[in-house]
Order: C-alpha cells, then sequence, then structure tokens
C-alpha cells in the first residue's frame, strides 16, 4: 500500500510540474500576476509530493519490503537501519529520485526566498525549474519507477553493494546531488536573461547566492567522495581521475568560473554572454555527468547501476534541454553589450584570465573522459585514458591559476597603478618563495623542483587570500576588520581553502611512501621511521559480513602511536570481499594498513602507507565550502531584497 | 561575428551524435582476439580422475567448453540455463578452473551436474592459454575446434537464444 502512495504521489508531482511550466509561463505572456504566482505554490506542492514519494521508498526499505524490486535489489534483511536508509539511493531508480527531491527542493526554495524578486522573473524561473522535472519525473516513472513490485516475493533480499556500506556514502550522494541538481537554478536565471533580454547587475545579485549555494554542495560532496574512495577502495588513492569523478570535478570547474565571472557582471556590468554561457554550461555539465553515469556508456569503479535503454532517454532529453538553451544562447546572447571596457591588467581582467583556465581545465577534462569513446566510434579499438594524461593535463592548468588566485586578490577593480600592486606583493612574494624553499626541507628532509613550486604557490595562495582584510585592517584597525563584508571574508576563506589543497596535493603526490609487506603475527616492518607490527589476525562476526580483523600497531622511536584495524571482509548475502582499510592520521601525515590477502603459514600480506599532509586536500575542500557559506550569509543579499521591496512597493509595480 | 554565438550548439550536435554511436556499444565487450582461431592445445585430466583429457577430446561436433569453480558465485547464476540446455541434448564440457576436485565434484552433486565431461585445472594453466578473465566464462567451438563464440561472465538467455543458438546449428551442418 505504502509504496502505491509513493507511485500516486510521483504521478501527482508530474501533474503539478505541467502547471508549474505552463501557468506561470501564460501569465507571464499575459501579464496576469495572479497566473504568475501559481508558480511558486507549484513549487512548493510539488517539493511536498516528491519528498511523499521519497519518504514511501524509504519505509518500505526501512520496512524490509521485498515485495519492491528496488528494495530486494537493494538492501537485506541484516543490513543495518542506517544503511537502509541510505540505499535508497544505493542503485539507479532511487538516485534519480534523490535527484528529483534535490532539484523539487531548490524550486521550492526558489519560491520561498527569492519572493522578492520581480514576479515575471521568479515566474520564469520556476517555469523553467518545471519543465526540468516533468523530464525527470517522466525518466523516473517510464524507465526506471523504484515502486515496481515484484512477484513472487523473494524470501530475502540480495542486499547493499558492500562497497556502498559506509558511513561516508551516506551523506556524500545527497550533497553531490544537491551541487549538481543546483545548478539547475543558475540555468533557469540564465534561460530567463535570455528569454527577457534582460541582464543587469541585478540579474547577477539575484543569481550569485544561489550559485555559491550550489558550488559549495558540490565542494562538500567531490571532498566526501574522494574520502570515501581514498578508505574504502584500499588502494590509498583519493583521486582516481574515474568518468563519475570527472563528471562531477567539470561541474565544479565550471561552477567555479560561473562563482567568479558572475562577481565580474555584478560589479562592473561586464562578461555578461560570457555569464549566461557558464550557467547554461555547469547545468549541462551536470546532466552530462548523470548521463554519463546513467547510462552505462563507460566502464568505471562505479558503474554499478547501468542500463543502455535509459542512457536513450537521458540523451534525447540532455539534448532538448541543451538544444533549446543553446540556441536561445545563439539567437539572443549578441544582443548583452557591455557596459564598459574590459583592461587585462585589472581584478575583471584577471577574473576572465582564471575563467579561462578553468574551462579549458573542464574542457580537458571532458576530452580525457570521452576519448575512449570516440577511439571506439572510429573504430579504433578500446583504450582507457588514465591518470598519467590528466596530470600532465591538469598541472600546467593548475599552477598558473593558482599565482592569479594570489595575484587578483592585490589587483583592483577597473584599472590599477603597477607600483601600488608591486608594493602590496612583494613582501607575500618573498615569504612564498622563502617557505616553498624550506617546507621541504624542514618536513620531508628532500628537496623537489615540484615541491618548491607547489609550496611556493600554495603559501603564496594562504598569504594573500588574506590580503583584503590586512590591507583594510592597515587602513583602519580593528574597524576596517569588523565593516569588512562577510563576501570578502567567505572569499578569504575559501581560497585559503585552496592555498590548504595545494599544499596537501603537493606533499602528498610527491612524498607518498608504500611498500607491499608479508608478515607473520608478530613480525615487524619498517617504513620511513614508523614501525608497524602486525600483532595478529583474528575472526570478527559483523551484522551482514564476516571478516578477518588484523591488529596492527604503529610506533616510532619506541613510541607506540596507534593501534590499526584493517579488515577484510565477506559479505555473506553477495559473496564479496572488501578491504577496509584503517588509518591513522594528523595534519602532518596519515598511516595507512590495508590487509591484501592471507598468505601460508598464517602469513599476511599487507599494504601500508606513509602519506604526509593527506588530511589537507580534504580539509581545504571543507575549508573551501565554509567560504561558499560565508559568503551565503553576507547582509547585502538580504538588504538588497529588503530595498527592492520597498522600492517596488513605493512604485507600486504589478509585474 | 554571431556565428561564435553557435559553437556551444555545434559542440552540443557533436557530443549527442557521438553518444548515439556510444549507447549502442556495450564498453565491456573485450573482443577475444581467439575468435575464428582453433582452440589453443592443452593436457589436463578428469576431475577425480588420471584419465587424460586434451584438444582432441573437443573435435568432432560442436560443443560448449565452460569455465567454473566451486567458489564462483556468477557461476550458480547460469547453473539452471547449463542444465536445461544440459537436458535439452548439448554438449558442454566444464573446465574445473583454479578448484580443487573434492570441491568441484561436491558442488556438482548439490546443485546438479550439467557437463559430460569435467576437466581439472587446478593451475589456471589452460584458462590463462584460452584467455579467462574470470569465471564464468563460456566457449562455443565448432566440429573442427575453431572457437566462434566467446561469453564473458554467465551465459544468459539472451546470449544463448541470439548468440549461441544460431552458432551451434551452423556448426552441426558444417
Amino acid at each position: 500500500m505504502i509504496p502505491e502512495i509513493g507511485h500516486f504521489a510521483l504521478l501527482a508531482a508530474l501533474a503539478v510540474a505541467l502547471l508549474q511550466t505552463l501557468i506561470p509561463l501564460a501569465g507571464v505572456w499575459r501579464r496576469d500576476s495572479r497566473w504568475m504566482a501559481v508558480g511558486a505554490s507549484a513549487a512548493q506542492a510539488q517539493f511536498a509530493l516528491v519528498a511523499l514519494a521519497y519518504v514511501c521508498l524509504t519505509w518500505a526499505f526501512v520496512e524490509r519490503d521485498w515485495s519492491v524490486a528496488y528494495v530486494a535489489a537493494n538492501a537485506h534483511s541484516q543490513l543495518p537501519l542506517m544503511y537502509r536508509m541510505s540505499a535508497v539511493w544505493g542503485a539507479h531508480e532511487g538516485s534519480m529520485l534523490l535527484w528529483m527531491l534535490m532539484l523539487t527542493g531548490w524550486a521550492a526554495a526558489v519560491s520561498i526566498f527569492s519572493r522578492s524578486l520581480p514576479r515575471d522573473v521568479q515566474a520564469q524561473v520556476l517555469a523553467v525549474l518545471g519543465t526540468l522535472s516533468i523530464g525527470f519525473l517522466l525518466f523516473i516513472l517510464l524507465t526506471s519507477n523504484p515502486f515496481d513490485r515484484h512477484f513472487p516475493v523473494p524470501a530475502d533480499g540480495r542486499d547493499l553493494n558492500p562497497l556502498l556500506q559506509d558511513p561516508g556514502l551516506v551523506i556524500h550522494p545527497p550533497l553531490l546531488y544537491m551541487g549538481y541538481v543546483g545548478f539547475s537554478v543558475a540555468f533557469a536565471f540564465a534561460i530567463t536573461a535570455l528569454i527577457s533580454g534582460r541582464l543587469d547587475t541585478a540579474w547577477a545579485r539575484w543569481t550569485r547566492p544561489w550559485t555559491t549555494a550550489a558550488w559549495l554542495s558540490l565542494t562538500l560532496g567531490i571532498t566526501l567522495g574522494s574520502w570515501w574512495a581514498y578508505h574504502e577502495l584500499g588502494w590509498g588513492g583519493w583521486w582516481f581521475w574515474d568518468p563519475v569523478e570527472n563528471a562531477s570535478f567539470m561541474p565544479w570547474l565550471v561552477g567555479t568560473a560561473l562563482i567568479h565571472s558572475l562577481a565580474v557582471t555584478e560589479k562592473r556590468g561586464l562578461l555578461k554572454s560570457w555569464t549566461v554561457l557558464l550557467a547554461i554550461l555547469a547545468f549541462a555539465l551536470s546532466l552530462l555527468g548523470t548521463f554519463l553515469v546513467r547510462s552505462g556508456i563507460l566502464v568505471s569503479v562505479h558503474a554499478f547501476a547501468t542500463d543502455p535503454a535509459r542512457g536513450v532517454f537521458i540523451l534525447s532529453f540532455l539534448a532538448i534541454v541543451l538544444g533549446v538553451a543553446f540556441a536561445l544562447y545563439a539567437w539572443r546572447a549578441p544582443r548583452f553589450v557591455a557596459e564598459g571596457e574590459l583592461r587585462l591588467f585589472s581584478r575583471e581582467g584577471l577574473l576572465l584570465l582564471n575563467n579561462v583556465f578553468l574551462v579549458i581545465a573542464a574542457a580537458a577534462v571532458l576530452i580525457g573522459t570521452l576519448y575512449p569513446l570516440v577511439v571506439d566510434a572510429f573504430g579504433l579499438g578500446k583504450i582507457s585514458v588514465g591518470p598519467p594524461y590528466f596530470n600532465a593535463v591538469f598541472l600546467p592548468l593548475a599552477a598558473p591559476l593558482a599565482f592569479i588566485v594570489g595575484l587578483a586578490m592585490a589587483v583592483g577593480w577597473k584599472q590599477v597603478r603597477a607600483a601600488e600592486i608591486w608594493r602590496r606583493i612583494r613582501w607575500p612574494l618573498l615569504l612564498a618563495a622563502l617557505a616553498g624553499l624550506c617546507l621541504p626541507w624542514l618536513l620531508q628532509r628532500r628537496v623537489e623542483l615540484l615541491a618548491v613550486a607547489g609550496g611556493f604557490l600554495a603559501v603564496w595562495t594562504l598569504v594573500m587570500a588574506f590580503e583584503e582584510p590586512w590591507r583594510r585592517w592597515r587602513a583602519r584597525g580593528a574597524a576596517g576588520l569588523m565593516q569588512t563584508p562577510r563576501a570578502i571574508w567567505g572569499m578569504s576563506l575559501a581560497h585559503f581553502g585552496l592555498g590548504l589543497w595545494v599544499l596537501g596535493v603537493t606533499f602528498v603526490s610527491l612524498y607518498s611512501i608504500e611498500r607491499d609487506l608479508r608478515l607473520a603475527p608478530g613480525q615487524s616492518a619498517e617504513l620511513s621511521g614508523y614501525t608497524f607490527t602486525l600483532a595478529g589476525v583474528e575472526p570478527y562476526v559483523g551484522p551482514n559480513y564476516d571478516a578477518d580483523r588484523a591488529t596492527v600497531t604503529v610506533s616510532r622511536d619506541g613510541r607506540l602511536l596507534a593501534e590499526l584495524y584493517p579488515e577484510k571482509r565477506l559479505y555473506r548475502a553477495q559473496n564479496n570481499v572488501m578491504t577496509e582499510a584503517a588509518v591513522e592520521h594528523n595534519p602532518l601525515r596519515d598511516l595507512y594498513v590495508a590487509l591484501a590477502e592471507p598468505l601460508d603459514n598464517g602469513d599476511w600480506a599487507l599494504r601500508i602507507y606513509v602519506k604526509p599532509m593527506m588530511r589537507l586536500v580534504w580539509f581545504g575542500g571543507v575549508v573551501m565550502a565554509l567560504g561558499g557559506l560565508l559568503a551565503l550569509s553576507d547582509r547585502r543579499y538580504r538588504l538588497a531584497r529588503v530595498a527592492r521591496e520597498h522600492a517596488q512597493t513605493a512604485a507600486g509595480v504589478p509585474a | 561575428m554571431r556565428l561564435r554565438y553557435l559553437l556551444p550548439a555545434a559542440v552540443l550536435l557533436l557530443l549527442v551524435v557521438l553518444f548515439l554511436f556510444g549507447l549502442q556499444h556495450d564498453p565491456r565487450i573485450v573482443p577475444s582476439p581467439l575468435i575464428g582461431k582453433p582452440a589453443p592445445a592443452f593436457a589436463l585430466r578428469r576431475v577425480g580422475e588420471e584419465t587424460p583429457f586434451t584438444r582432441d577430446d573437443l573435435l568432432g561436433r560442436p560443443l560448449l567448453v565452460n569455465f567454473w569453480a566451486s567458489w564462483c558465485a556468477a557461476c550458480r547464476v547460469e547453473h539452471p540455463l547449463l542444465m536445461e540446455l544440459s537436458r535439452s541434448g548439448i554438449e558442454i564440457v566444464g573446465i574445473d578452473y583454479k578448484d580443487s576436485d573434492a570441491e568441484g565434484l561436491r558442488w556438482l552433486q548439490r546443485h546438479g551436474n550439467p557437463y559430460r565431461s569435467i576437466v581439472a585445472d587446478p593451475q589456471g594453466r589452460m584458462g590463462l592459454d584460452w584467455g579467462v578473465y574470470g569465471v564464468p566464462e563460456t566457449f562455443v567451438l565448432d566440429a573442427q575446434g575453431t572457437i566462434v563464440y566467446k561469453q564473458i561472465g554467465p551465459l544468459t538467455e539472451a546470449a544463448w537464444r541470439e548468440q549461441v543458438a544460431p552458432l551451434m546449428a551452423a556448426g552441426d551442418e558444417g
């Protein structure tokens, strides 16, 4: 009964989505503000209905309703409650429902928090979001209904993919989807601007907080995903350039570019058509990512839910949505005129340069991801593009980017005097150069050219991140700091996070040490000053798996640092063997132990890594997201709204 | 000047064409270089016996060579289909891959034996020569001992109907 309610809620949501698209658009056409207002209530109703469907599916999982085919395929009677709830998005059908929940959630948020937008703008934005809803609801209902029943009812479920039974995976997909789907709002604003032909600084100010919110969710989602892969896949890697990872990284790169180009459009009225294009592209890449993951067109470690038949549907949807968007762009964008002149050596010029780097990086990732498909299409065989390509392409793009990030902080809008800039950057430059030279020696006793370059860029970014607050403090002391808007603090924090990330990536890539060992219980081995001792291996019985659990002690100079319990798990329902690595960490290094396999005589093969500054990679990501959050809370967005409301009531503007 | 605004649409069109192609190709299909070639020679013994079994024992009639193991979960998936085929008179040779004779026989006792001959490949040496990635894999051989098809993973109803059965029929005539 409950699953049928969920199914019915989805059908009702489809009807509401149709209303949300058609009536507000007709309202804009007829200049009827009551018709336009339907968009907001429809968006909220649709969110309620999809949330109801989502709760119904969760209920089926919690109650172990094996008659629902999707539940039976992705849960097991012994699966713990937490994973039964996260199993909702453990495979294709539920993932799409989560997608829908996010999409309608964003639309409902727009209907609530953007109440003060001009009515026709809000109506069009919600109508565009409604169109997207129609497409995805049809997709779920026609090709991937999670509520389908299956008879005869199996005795037990087939269990959730063991890879997904991890606390990191409980929050990673929702955050990632929130980010992916969040770019739909910027997309809807872009389409609205193209339809109405109005693109001014107000438009940029409306779009900015939504873009930042989507971007920060995506940042957190990617960071969590990387952390999950690190300790769940047991390879000690944190980024694999896997097609599915790339699918989330491309919208992130373009979304980052969008945030910066929106700043230029708001402050200077420049780069208008470029900003609109980026807004479309960010969402286009999100759709593309969904298509790549869901169609099974590319093979990856993540390909646990693929079906080519569904691919055709998403591809048609993608072609229609983006076809219309790009056609509108080709038709309307030429009319957006810049309100000033762009000089390269100014903040807007540097931001444009950084945009170009980000977009080229995204294009490089796209080419690498799709290249195997192209090669196959021309009948040249099957190949896969691996980390060597991506690292070789990405590094030369990222390095100048990091330098510009620091430099742009010291350069003002419009034009600036070179002497002034030099005065601002000479001490940070010197500091960064010194730190770049010293850090590798101090921390690793081994200096490599790349480490010096990476250390320089990292410290440069870290120091320059607070250039503006520093200047305000120099000028007016504590009062200057107090009056610094949160948007500036957010930017500083996000750039500081980037610096931490660069530092982490540099050191972990250049100075990681790994060793494959054969140890008998009681034996120990030394790696980079740490002594790893295998104390013993014991059987361990988990809720839905049996494991061999090793006890490994790590000591340095005779002092015990940690006791680690890496596991080799056999999940009963699917007979899958999983490696559960154990990690001891502090900000300067990770000690990572994974059980490989049992050898004869009770010996075990172990894999051990010492990874310097590994934590900074994820910590940097989290700090970036916090920066986004801080910028989002800037009162400017709220004040601007209040002011506009007053202006509207004063002028008595209906629409 | 206006043309550059059409660029995104053009790129989209190219990508859609590429994806349309991609959707018709399963990226998991790795073409086997052995298809159309004579099956590699091997000299093994039957499971639980010392009776030798070589490539010559495969000649003279079309048959299926199925690599399986008692430790292989996916082999359970295709097992009912193999039983059905065996009942309908299709000859299946089972290669017990990287397995012990006792375990293999116990597995067949419990689930049923679809194989006319069961061959032991405890070290996986034959599997290596035949290019086996993992079990189960099924090779279709014609009467001359040429490999005409290879199924990676469990043999499915659809694969049997669309790919294997026509080849077996053709092999009978030739």
